[in-house]
């Protein structure tokens, strides 16, 4: 079974592959508002090749927020998004979930 | 995050202690509170530390903003509780659908039968056994609010008293398998018994949300719906 459906253990699997010599970063929920698709908490990992294990959205913002991370891989410095997410917006910018959420991306030393 | 505050976040969620992680957004600082101490890169005044506790017996992350200074410090606080637990009575065929299901849906989860013929590593590969008479296992796994009880042996030996045990506990869920005659006659049992009609009306019987569920997984399926109902779904019929 896939342990990273399993919740919360995405700080495990961003610690393996630290451990295992990949440079990773770690974004967070910290807030939402309406209807967005994963609570306050969910993490995603993102390591240097691009992998990625858990969610911060329904799938709308993670290929941004990994983007993002690999800023911070590179300079470590912390990021603080804010996704707002309109369904006047949604074609758009190619995000259909609704909602509003801001993400906190941090590496992980 | 600092290799020395992961790896005491990873110790501490391995130990199965609640603990809380709080990041300071405008530096990145972050510090481990724990229930009776703090670690970290900065210390909290005790009114925060206390809300942070607070949030911990909460199992509620979010940000948390001074009062006094909206604009001023931006607290994140993520919780780390253990894992919600499931104590499922009887490892019968139900049981075997039961326990991935509920473990796929991030439960720790105890089977528990003294029939040693049912409750083997060979039907439930990874699942932890208990063999101790189900009142005996219950006094020493101590159900709390972060538990659900489920009974499925249909047997009356084995599940009055799981579920005496387990009403007499703070489980958030108490559920057992059987149909509306063996639940009546169930009921009627624990009431000799001496358990009040508040106490036999937390029972959920016949276990699961009612969706016309006929095989094991499908069983286990409206089971751990009305679990994930109970928990969760504040307004919902459950």
């Amino acid at each position: 079974m896939n342990d990273t459906l399993m919740a919360d253990n995405i700080v495990e699997q961003a610690a393996a592959w630290r451990a295992g010599g990949r440079r990773v970063a770690l974004a967070t929920v910290v807030a939402t508002w309406g209807s967005s698709p994963r609570p306050v908490g969910s993490q995603m990992a993102v390591d240097e090749a691009g992998a990625m294990a858990g969610s911060v959205s329904g799938g709308c913002i993670e290929g941004a927020v990994a983007h993002e991370a690999a800023k911070t891989m590179k300079d470590g410095e912390p990021r603080l998004l804010s996704f707002g997410i309109s369904n006047e917006m949604a074609w758009e910018v190619g995000l259909a979930c609704g909602g509003q959420v801001q993400v906190y991306i941090e590496a992980v030393e | 995050m600092k290799r020395d505050i992961l790896d005491r976040l990873l110790a501490a969620k391995a130990a199965a202690t609640p603990v809380a992680l709080v990041t300071d957004l405008s530096s990145g600082l972050q510090t481990l509170v724990f229930e009776d101490t703090m670690h970290g890169a900065f210390g909290l005044e005790a009114d925060v530390r206390d809300e942070v506790r607070r949030r911990i017996r909460q199992d509620r992350s979010g940000l948390l903003t001074d009062p006094q200074d909206e604009d001023g410090f931006r607290l994140f606080v993520h919780v780390h509780n253990p894992a919600m637990r499931l104590l499922i009575v009887g490892a019968v065929h139900i049981a075997q659908a039961l326990a991935p299901v509920a473990a796929l849906t991030g439960y720790d989860v105890t089977v528990i039968d003294p029939r040693g013929a049912f409750a083997t590593e060979a039907r439930f590969p990874g699942v932890k056994l208990n063999h101790l008479w189900p009142d005996e296992a219950l006094a020493e796994l101590k159900p709390d609010m972060r538990t659900a009880v489920v009974t499925l042996t249909h047997d009356p030996k084995l599940d009055d008293p799981a579920l005496i045990a387990a009403l007499r506990s703070p489980a958030f869920y108490v559920g057992a398998l059987g149909s509306k005659r063996t639940h009546a006659l169930r009921l009627d049992r624990l009431r000799d018994e001496g358990l009040t009609e508040p106490e036999v009306k937390r029972i959920r019987g016949p276990v699961g949300l009612s969706i016309g569920a006929t095989t094991p997984a499908e069983i286990a399926i409206s089971i751990m719906g009305q679990i994930t109902c109970v928990r969760r779904g504040e307004n919902h019929p459950c």
